[in-house]
């Protein structure tokens, strides 16, 4: 079978602004794919290019084996999209605005599964609220639900949990694993480092272009990164002192701890020796996360709109 | 911290709001724009006391008296004789089309029975749809005529030069025999309300939803641009149709403006309009980037509608220049439609001149429309 998403060098540019430059990327079916990057840098875009909302400049591919240059409108029936704004109406109630959606995409039985889909993700106790005044995480439901209306073979799902609370979000999650296990493939972005864990492949994307791809544990790995963790008092001071040394590359503070890391292994090993010795600190050794790397990443990355 | 009154932050309020007005272009356009526009349309084009108005000359007498009488209406301010209809029946049709202001008739024998003493009638019919257009040429006509014919009561004839005149002219004031401005104004307000409200609103329904966001999403589906179009436009035709009908009552039962032609007739005209300016609202909301922008764009096309399509001041009163800018909106020919279905008893064959360049007008907006509604975001 081939892949649902592939798409060759894609390139958009915004008034002469390179947003997305030269991206490919290939998605199976059935697997949930983790697209992450810091803001403005083209996630968006990408995202708009593979279900024809934008046209691209330069590139190719397909998206369920529709042209994304000549065969938009195929796409659009078969493409889940859920925009990173809510864009659903809110002076419509719930159900008004999945009747609506409904409609439009001329759903066979239309009240019947309006209804499946309102029981499915609990909204149909609600379903004569206006979407208006429903709060963040019961606007992505709704969000959501109108998205799987029409049965699409791919979810496209830009920051859905933006703003969500973490109880929202775990439901969240939760029902896109469980549309995975039934054969939908997903792209989600995101800026969360837990969301990310749980997605099969990971492309992380800065200034428009592709940086890493592979799973959670391939991307880690790969990085080669000596992370280096230090608690004790005055952290800000102590951040300051770190970063003096020619030694450390990067110091980034983790909550109540420090994150350092250095290029060479054995040099920060002897560098960092002193602090241990100090009172009330202490420093050790951790297997670098998901976040020690795209924040190396992103260090290393060059901004090419200036 | 004190919390009187503070400069500073007047000061801080006031930055900002210059740095906005001036990234709003639009907004910016519009505040030059909007008076320089009325200047020149109040300073140039307005003209209350409108001369030169088109007259039919309908002369069944060869003799000289007849003649220094059409001589005297060529030369005068008010009057321009542009057409010499063979009969009255013909200078009546002329009248009815909207083609002439004013229907001047010499019966046959009139210089026979003025130099008898006998003081012939002249009449004269004035499209009266419009008592602001007729007014101030009316009340010169009759010393007009009495100066003319004087100059040629000399030898013999001077003994007909009386105080009296030596003929009378009647004057009838047509389809408003009262001279009523609420005739006038009240069918065209139908115009005039149908052009603002439908305008503005289908602007806003379609910039609304590209400000809320909801654009993304129903660009997103497979609904396709002349679907949302249609889809948006119907309720509004609905509405306008209901507006049609209110001003129509109110017309009957608080103005008695009368009714006199077919109201199929004025209802299929008024979809025709309807459409022109919905035509107009969308292609409006295609170009705006906001609701706000919207309703700048609506209020700087119904501001030369209203002045320039002779809603408010005669049409035939504006220079030549101003009269082909205003020939190009519907409201211009929709309005003559409407005063001349309910007030002239039109039948098709009178409103039909007026239906093309509402149509030509549907065609090239709309066209514009779809062309600039896109179904990308690029």
């Amino acid at each position: 079978m081939s892949a649902v998403i592939d798409v060759r060098h894609l390139t958009k540019a915004f008034d002469g602004r390179k947003v997305v430059d030269d991206f490919s990327i290939r998605v199976e079916g059935g697997r949930i794919h983790g697209f992450l990057g810091p803001n403005g840098s083209g996630k968006t875009t990408t995202i708009r290019m593979l279900c024809g909302l934008l046209t691209p400049d330069a590139g190719e591919g397909t998206c369920l084996d529709f042209d994304i240059r000549t065969q938009t409108a195929e796409i659009k029936k078969h493409v889940g999209y859920m925009t990173q704004k809510f864009s659903l109406y809110e002076d419509l109630s719930i159900s008004e605005n999945l009747d609506f959606i409904a409609r439009i995409y001329a759903v066979p039985r239309r009240k019947e599964v309006v209804a499946k889909t309102l029981e499915r993700l609990g909204l149909a106790t609600r379903s004569r609220q206006l979407a208006g005044s429903l709060s963040g995480g019961w606007k992505q439901r709704l969000a959501l639900a109108a998205c799987l209306l029409h049965e699409p073979k791919l979810l496209l799902l830009d920051e859905p949990t933006a703003g969500v609370d973490p109880k929202a979000r775990r439901d969240f999650w939760e029902n896109i694993h469980q549309l995975a296990a039934e054969g939908m493939t997903v792209l989600v972005s995101t800026h969360y480092m837990d969301e990310a864990e749980q997605c099969h492949e990971l492309v992380y994307m800065a200034y428009g272009r592709k940086v890493v791809e592979g799973t959670a544990g391939e991307v880690v790995d790969r990085s080669g990164l000596d992370i280096w963790e230090v608690t004790g008092p005055d952290l800000p001071k102590l951040s300051r002192e770190l970063r003096q040394l020619s030694e450390v590359e990067m110091v980034v503070p983790f909550g109540l701890t420090l994150h350092v890391s250095g290029r060479n292994h054995g040099a920060l090993e002897k560098a960092l020796a002193p602090f241990g010795q100090r009172s009330g600190l202490t420093v050790h050794r951790i297997k670098p996360g998901l976040e020690d790397v795209f924040i190396s990443l992103m260090d290393k990355s060059v901004d090419n709109f200036g | 911290m004190s919390h009187r009154f503070s400069l500073a932050r007047v000061r801080a309020v006031l930055i900002k709001e210059f740095i906005q007005v001036r990234r709003d272009r639009l907004t910016f356009a519009m505040m030059i724009g909007v008076p320089l526009l009325q200047l020149l349309l109040f300073g140039y084009a307005i003209n209350s006391d409108p001369k030169q108005l088109p007259t039919a000359v309908v002369c069944a007498d060869p003799g000289p008296f007849a003649r220094s009488i059409v001589s005297a209406l060529e030369t005068s301010a008010y009057f321009a004789v542009t057409h010499k209809p063979a009969s009255e029946a013909e200078g009546d049709q002329l009248l009815a089309l909207g083609e002439v202001q004013f229907l001047v008739v010499i019966p046959a024998g009139f210089d026979r029975s003025l130099q008898r003493g006998e003081r012939p009638n002249i009449l004269v019919a004035a499209d009266a749809t419009d008592p602001s257009a007729t007014g101030n040429a009316l009340s010169v006509i009759s010393t007009l005529g009495r100066q003319s014919i004087n100059r040629e009561l000399s030898g013999p004839l001077a003994s007909l030069k009386t105080n009296e005149d030596p003929f009378e002219v009647r004057v009838q004031r047509r389809y408003n025999p009262e001279g009523l401005t609420s005739y006038n104004i009240v069918p065209g307000l139908m115009g005039v309300i149908l052009t603002m409200t439908m305008i503005m609103m289908t602007a806003l329904s379609v910039t609304r939803e590209r400000e809320k966001g909801t654009m993304e999403n129903l660009l997103a589906t497979p609904a396709r641009p002349l679907e949302v179009m249609v889809g948006k436009i119907i309720p509004y035709v609905v509405i306008g149709y209901v507006q049609v009908g209110v001003i129509l009552i109110a017309a009957k039962v608080l103005f008695e403006v009368p009714m006199l032609g077919s109201l199929a007739l004025l209802a299929g005209a008024a979809g025709l309009f309807i459409v022109a300016c919905l035509a107009v609202g969308f292609t409006f909301s295609t170009l705006a980037k906001s609701q706000l922008q919207a309703m700048q764009m609506t209020m700087f096309f119904f501001l030369p509608n209203i002045l320039l399509s002779g809603f408010m001041f005669p049409f035939r009163g504006m220079p030549e220049w101003a009269q082909y800018v205003g020939s190009v909106f519907p409201l211009t020919h929709f309005l003559r439609i409407v005063r001349g279905i309910l007030l002239k008893d039109n039948t098709m064959y009178e409103v039909l001149p007026h239906v093309w360049p509402i149509l030509a007008f549907v065609l090239v907006v709309s066209g514009l429309a779809l062309k600039r509604y896109k179904m990308t975001l690029d």
